[in-house]
């Protein structure tokens, strides 16, 4: 053991070895299968019989073989062929949350999202959502047309009754709202202006769930500018994050996830990287990945930014704040402040809050540092959160007073999303028209009197400004699959314009857009080459060069054409360009917020109750897609559910006990509403808090979504501002038990050697600090297991596919899961399979915490579990190992070695044993203990049970069927399709043509895959520079020899952190 | 990484246009090297002339044939003596090249236009001039002697096939007589000796046995070897009927489903010689060989045998915008994956190899077994065509030390299970 002081463990069960756990820990597959079969009661002696009247009867079926068709099409596009993939740029959005993504189609149906290279502001990566938006567009919940009531009515009736009834309301100078979330298309606004314009008495209201309004509003204060700033995590040496969640969910988490991770890549050339202090309530995504993490009360947390203020002015001289000091440790608030002071002008500072006053003096410190200008940049706001909260609850109000004649409800749903939503719920019935443009049901729509159903994003045109200056654009990757019609069109129709949307489109960008280049010569030519791209960005270098070619027409005449071609500065990463000139800061506006944050914030006698936002469900507009919810939460590792998350401390003195997701329901009072949701112990949350994430608990949405509950109506609203951290809350535990789909305790660590991690100095010194080099005793001596083998090695004449992940740049964010799903077909199986440890997953993200003894035989001291533990993240799926374990135990041959280095897995010869699984020992084989597309006991699977939902299915990847074995193949049909793609244009593959889902998903880069027989390619470059440093293998002492490397995890600490919460 | 991005605008118009034009350049040059052969005084005879009329041959079966033949209308005219017709080469020559251009300003064009229409000839501008004046020359040789016109006698298969079966008949019926014949002779030799011997009186009581006894079927059957001779013979057979059986099970070997439309290979492929690749668009593109959209129909039927019922489904399948559900003959399980391109693009391999000979299939039917063995077999007995494919240089230079037998496929890895089945 490199780090003999440090314990690994991935719950609280392992840890303290709970009877349970321990009895359940080498069944791999949890209980073996009662006598049911599927569930229908029937024992296992008749099932046999069934068994062998089916196999003769489907013999005899057999022998006469279905009829199929094969149906072309009438006539055939010139750029569509089948079986071969098409790419769409386009954008995602969901609410304010933005991704510049390639669609990839097959036969005109959208299967695969995948992020755009090209954008500045995500830069090719993705999320969990990005990944599963495709599975959305299939959702059998949507609407299958416009709707008068609760019943199907044509888009004729509905817009004759809308517009007579808008044009009476506005007569009779009664108001009209149309309520939304963040927008951020341009020219959407100017539909709405339009609107506007044709009925003045209407007004638009825009509000987020994850709302951004404080810091919107300290801006306007301090800075007279109402907008966020765009924030250049690549140029930071130091950052601390108040609450921000800014790597999983806060105002552009992709963008800020690759650009961090830049900071974060150690190498033979870099031995330099950021540090990152939280400091928080829950653990977060962020705070789990900080160096240097501080809990604290979310009721102090004014008090902790003003204290960092101090601690900052005393060293560049500045005058300090008068507040009251936080009660937790400071600890790292002075130390932060140091290392901040000594990257002045490369540092960010953050926080989360949605109050103004902390904002203020948040804006203050980066203002000392003089970050403005160099890493924090105003003058290019980023646009992705605009809702004002404010104007929200004027909203709420005016609808209460009745005083509000009709709303229309612009993708927006504040009667699920918004705290005061019960209220709204209750008055709207005062509202005489209420128009949804929701594309499914929802809370909120399903109040309304006429839904105009808008079209999923996959389905429209559109663009969108995420930052300010940097275009995108939306375009349709299929045609309309119901009789829906997009929100804008319905906008326009209503306000009587005569064009649709697709024409204002083009004339908006004609009118505004193209006039900001110059490279392009006509508009035709601009806008064809923009929606190739999928964006436009006039600051920044160009994408393409032109050059002129003549050709000829026929004998007599020729023509000269503008041809582009990429430029090299296309090829390599883009970023938001920096503006060095920044509004000026006022900073009287300090002295006030001090005061008011003194007043505001002090340790209450309560519980503090945080609502946060997860990973995978966001404010839960998706709540309804299985692969969301079956993905487990990056920090709890549940699924299927929200819980409360309680510290440590808190469990202990409550005698709750967590084993395998088996659990007590507690119930939360807090602002005048109660909630009753199970307790989740987690390590790491701040003493006398709670915490309980947002997105769950929806009531009108499909079977996947209506699970947990509802957390927004605890949220408060103070001032118009909404408030997600609240305290004096009452925690009661309830004697009744329930259990959580936990994957968490599924495959234990056995007190293994599976991480490898290092202090950044102790690595600086040292490039192969914190390794462990097993060896095995032979006959002379002992000897490295790389020297030693009892098998011949298998030759790869050819290719050798191999991965390498780095565990410092892996931030656990669970987009590879997604992604993988969508392009291996992997089912879902639902709460009680996972539950059964029958999850389906190819990948999982480990989540491993550590405890710190004194030294190695302080064995009270490691199995105390921390209450604030150090965390890393270790993506596993199948190692491709080269001794594999699985291959020599299985009867049939079923899984073989390739020539490429690949484990092969052939569905169609395994009788599934499953000894392979049990003899492997990194436990990432799955066993299809049903046949889920088929099975009606699997119906909230709609992504594969129904006709619509299998339109996601890659068509390249054969649907397993019940009782087969399946794993990882490394992208296999991937690999197959590049090398083919190679061999038609008589060439070798190029390094980073074929890649995996995984590693293609990443937005960290954390992920590299390539052929390792080629030296030039990144992974043969890393494995050659790596070797016997940072890379290892997980379990190399069993010498089974992986494909699949993982590089050491450095922490940039100089010294030990404070584990206590 | 490179991504490889469509879009579905027409922006690549430009891209289209410049390739375009680089094809124009690049056939250029041709030109002025046929062109000495086309200014020779076409009425000399000669050497130089024949090869310009063979070489025009070739063209015209590439170009033309589809829709002219020499002495029957197929689509457009009849084209013998087209040039005594036209009586002048250059206005042919532009007339072939621009036939749209030349309906303006030639009356005789005109004319044609009128009598042929809706079919427009399509431009040929990108065909060099030098292959313009081959065909020229090809048709004033005549062209091939007028046999008996192919269109104006039905072919009918059954027809043939029975005069086939009819002498097999005969044939086997003669046998039939011969072996009675000879059974007669052989019961007459019989019954001849029998008397002669039985007329004898100096024969033992052991030649009588032998002569007269009659032979004891209960003893054979009773004997022990006879029995497991016997139970083996039935063991062999029942196993080898169970086998077959089971292996064909699934196997639809010969499978010749009854289509939409009766749509003949045998006439397009066979008689016409239409490249499959011309109706198969995705043979050399990707994993399906694709079966042909309707507007590939109509390519040709827009002009051919439009009064036909089978032509009027496809008109209907445009106007009430259906499209045409073939049955698929070709039906792999869904968990082998098989790609068109790698084995006709990479591999070389003929269509024929796998679907038999579709020029002589009046219905298409499924020629091969589609078995995994089959499949197997092929990769391990074809080499892989490795030559001038940059992909396998190192692989051969590997395989050519170690290995005197040409590289096949099996020593590549293409016996390994996720090549098909993932």
């Amino acid at each position: 053991m490199a780090d003999s002081k440090k314990t690994y463990w991935k719950g609280l069960e392992e840890l303290t070895n709970e009877l349970d756990f321990v009895k359940n820990a080498h069944t791999e597959f949890g209980p073996p299968p009662s006598d049911d079969v599927d569930s229908s009661n029937t024992p296992r002696r008749d099932f046999l019989k069934t068994l062998g009247f089916s196999v003769a009867a489907v013999s005899l079926a057999a022998c006469e073989a279905p009829v199929r068709k094969a149906i072309p099409l009438l006539a055939k596009p010139e750029e569509y062929d089948p079986s071969i993939p098409n790419f769409y740029a386009s954008s995602f959005i969901e609410g304010g949350d933005y991704a510049s993504i390639l669609v990839k189609t097959r036969e005109g149906r959208p299967i695969k999202i995948e992020g755009n290279n090209v954008s500045s502001v995500t830069n090719g990566g993705s999320s969990a959502r990005v990944q599963s938006a495709v599975l959305s567009l299939y959702d059998t919940q949507r609407f299958q047309g416009p709707k008068k009531g609760k019943t199907y009515a044509d888009w004729k009736a509905l817009d004759n009754d809308v517009i007579s009834q808008l044009t009476s309301i506005a007569a009779a100078g009664g108001a009209i709202r149309i309520v939304s979330n963040t927008i951020l298309s341009p020219s959407t606004k100017a539909v709405i202006n339009d609107f506007i314009a044709k009925y003045p008495t209407a007004k638009h209201v825009a509000y987020d769930a994850n709302t951004a309004h404080g810091i919107l509003k300290a801006n306007a204060a301090t800075f007279g500018v109402r907008a966020l700033p765009t924030l250049h995590f690549d140029k930071a040496k130091v950052v601390v994050t108040f609450g921000a969640d800014f790597l999983g969910t806060w105002v552009n988490p992709i963008g800020y996830a690759k650009a961090w991770s830049k900071t974060r890549k150690l190498g033979k050339n870099n031995k330099e990287m950021s540090r990152l202090y939280a400091v928080e309530s829950n653990m977060s995504l962020t705070g789990s990945n900080a160096d240097y993490r501080t809990p604290m009360r979310a009721s102090e947390e004014g008090l902790y930014v003003v204290a960092l203020y101090n601690e900052v002015a005393k060293l560049v001289g500045g005058a300090e704040l008068s507040a009251g000091k936080p009660s937790g440790n400071t600890k790292y608030i002075v130390k932060a402040a140091k290392d901040l002071v000594s990257a002045k002008g490369a540092s960010i500072v953050v926080s989360g809050s949605n109050d103004a006053n902390v904002q203020t003096v948040v804006n203050g410190i980066n203002n000392m540092l003089g970050n403005y200008g160099k890493t924090i940049d105003l003058a290019t706001p980023t646009l992705t959160r605009q809702g004002d909260d404010e104007a929200m609850a004027a909203f709420v109000n005016e609808v209460k007073n009745g005083s509000v004649q009709a709303v229309i409800f612009y993708n927006a749903n504040p009667v699920y999303d918004y705290p005061k939503g019960g209220e709204l719920k209750a008055a709207l019935s005062k509202v005489s028209l209420t128009i949804s443009t929701a594309d499914r049901n929802d809370e909120t729509t399903d109040l309304c009197k006429y839904v105009a159903p808008d079209t999923h994003f996959l389905e429209a045109w559109g663009d969108a400004e995420p930052v300010k200056g940097y275009y995108s654009i939306i375009q349709p990757s299929i045609s309309k699959i119901f009789k829906s019609r997009q929100a804008q069109d319905s906008l326009l129709v209503w306000a009587g314009a005569s064009k649709d949307y697709y024409t204002y489109l083009q004339d908006y960008w004609n009118a505004n857009m193209y006039g900001m280049q110059s490279a392009y010569g006509s508009f035709r030519e601009f806008w064809n080459y923009t929606l190739h791209d999928g964006i436009f960005e006039p600051a920044n270098a160009k994408l393409r060069t032109f050059e002129e070619k003549t050709y000829k027409v026929d004998d007599t005449t020729s023509a000269t054409a503008t041809v582009g071609a990429l430029t090299e500065a296309a090829k390599t990463v883009r970023s938001i360009v920096v503006t060095a000139a920044q509004p000026a800061f006022v900073a009287t506006t300090l002295d006030t917020a001090a005061s008011a944050v003194a007043s505001t914030y002090k340790a209450g006698s309560g519980t503090d109750v945080i609502i946060y936002e997860t990973v995978a469900l966001g404010t839960g507009v998706q709540a309804n897609n299985p692969w969301l919810q079956e993905m487990p939460d990056p920090v709890s590792r549940a699924c299927w559910d929200n819980y409360i998350t309680v510290p440590v401390a808190f469990a202990k003195a409550n005698n709750i006990k967590m084993v395998e997701g088996k659990t007590v329901l507690l119930s939360v009072s807090v602002n005048g509403q109660t909630i009753k949701l199970p307790a989740m112990v987690q390590p790491g949350q701040a003493n006398n808090t709670v915490g309980i994430a947002y997105g769950y608990g929806r009531e009108i949405t499909g079977l996947a979504g209506k699970v947990g509950g509802n957390a927004f109506p605890l949220a408060s609203v103070a001032n118009g501002f909404v408030n997600y951290n609240l305290s004096g809350a009452k925690v009661e535990v309830l004697n009744e038990s329930y259990d959580v789909a936990h994957v968490q305790t599924h495959h234990t660590v056995m007190g293994r050697d599976i991480i490898q991690e290092a202090k950044l100095k102790d690595y600086q010194s040292n490039p192969a600090a914190g390794r462990s080099f097993p060896t095995i005793e032979t006959a002379e001596g002992p000897k490295r297991t790389s020297e030693i083998s009892i098998w011949d090695m298998h030759s790869r004449p050819n290719h050798s596919w191999g991965m390498m992940i780095d565990l410092n740049s892996c931030i656990g964010c669970g987009a590879c899961v997604v992604a993988c799903n969508a392009e291996n077909n992997v089912p879902v199986v639902g709460k009680d399979e996972v539950f059964r440890r029958r999850e389906m997953h190819w990948m999982r993200i480990d989540r491993y915490y550590s405890s710190q003894g004194k030294d190695e035989y302080d064995y009270e001291g490691h199995e105390q579990p921390e209450e604030n533990p150090e965390v890393v993240y270790m993506p596993l799926m199948c190692q491709h190992c080269n001794n594999a374990p699985c291959e020599t135990v299985c009867p049939v041959v079923a899984t073989t070695h390739s020539t490429e280095g690949l484990n092969q897995m052939t569905y169609n010869r395994c009788i599934g044993t499953r000894y392979c699984a049990n003899n492997c020992p990194y436990k990432v084989r799955r066993f299809n203990w049903f046949s889920y597309p088929q099975n009606p006991e699997f119906p909230m699977n709609y992504g594969t049970t129904s006709d619509l939902g299998r339109m996601v299915l890659n068509p390249d990847v054969t649907v397993r069927a019940r009782g087969v074995m399946e794993k990882c193949s490394m992208c296999v049909q991937r690999i197959q399709d590049g090398k083919l793609n190679a061999k038609k244009e008589n060439r070798r593959p190029i390094d980073g043509e074929i890649n995996t889902a995984c590693a293609q998903s990443c937005p960290t880069d954390a992920i590299t895959f390539g052929d390792m027989n080629d030296p030039l390619s990144k992974i043969g470059t890393l494995v050659r520079e790596e070797f016997d440093k940072r890379a290892y293998h997980v379990l190399e002492e069993i010498n089974v020899r992986p494909s699949v490397g993982y590089l050491t995890k450095i922490r940039n600490q100089d010294e030990e952190p404070i584990h206590t919460a | 990484m490179k991504t490889i991005i469509k879009s579905t605008l027409r922006f690549t118009a430009y891209i289209f246009l410049l390739t375009f034009s680089l094809n124009l350049l690049a056939q250029d040059p041709a030109a002025p090297a046929a062109a000495p052969a086309a200014a020779a005084p076409a009425a000399a005879a000669g050497g130089a002339d024949d090869a310009l009329a063979k070489a025009g041959e070739a063209v015209f079966n590439a170009n033309c044939k589809q829709c002219h033949g020499f002495n029957e209308v197929v689509v457009g005219p009849a084209l013998k003596d087209a040039h005594t017709r036209w009586n002048n080469d250059a206005k042919l020559k532009f007339f072939i090249k621009y036939p749209q251009k030349s309906i303006n300003t030639e009356p005789y064009a005109k004319a044609l236009y009128e009598k042929y229409k809706p079919s427009i000839m399509p431009n040929h501008d990108g065909l060099p001039d030098g292959d313009i004046d081959a065909v020229i020359a090809y048709i004033k040789t005549g062209g091939p002697a007028p046999a008996v016109s192919k269109t104006d006698t039905p072919i009918n298969p059954v027809e043939g096939g029975g005069a086939d079966s009819a002498t097999t008949t005969y044939l086997l019926g003669a046998l039939l007589v011969v072996l009675l014949l000879i059974v007669g002779v052989l019961a007459m030799l019989i019954s001849v000796l029998t008397r002669m011997v039985s007329t004898k009186t100096d024969v033992t009581e052991d030649e009588k046995e032998y002569l007269f006894g009659k032979l004891r079927w209960n003893v054979l059957f009773g004997s022990p070897i006879f029995r497991s001779v016997a139970t083996l013979v039935l063991v062999v057979v029942v196993i080898k009927f169970g086998f077959d059986q089971v292996y064909a099970v699934g196997i639809q070997q010969g499978y010749a489903p009854k289509q939409p439309i009766p749509f003949s290979h045998k006439l397009h492929a066979g008689q016409y010689e239409i490249d499959c690749n011309y109706c198969h668009t995705g043979v050399n593109k990707g994993k399906s060989a694709v079966i042909p959209s309707v507007n590939i129909c109509l390519n040709c039927h827009n002009a051919i045998k439009t009064q036909s019922p089978n032509m009027q489904k496809l008109y209907n399948a445009v106007e009430t915008n259906e499209p045409i559900q073939w049955v698929r003959v070709h039906n792999l399980p869904d968990l082998a994956y098989f790609n068109h391109a790698q084995h006709v693009k990479v591999g070389g391999i003929e269509c024929t190899k796998c679907h038999g000979n579709v020029a002589e299939m009046e219905v298409i039917e499924q020629h091969s077994t589609l078995t995994m063995g089959w499949c197997i077999n092929c990769h391990r007995e074809t080499v892989v065509k490795a030559e001038g494919n940059a992909y396998y240089d190192k692989l051969l230079a590997m395989h050519n030390q170690s290995s005197k037998d040409p590289m096949k496929v099996a020593n590549i890895g293409g016996l390994e299970c996720s090549k098909c089945h993932y």
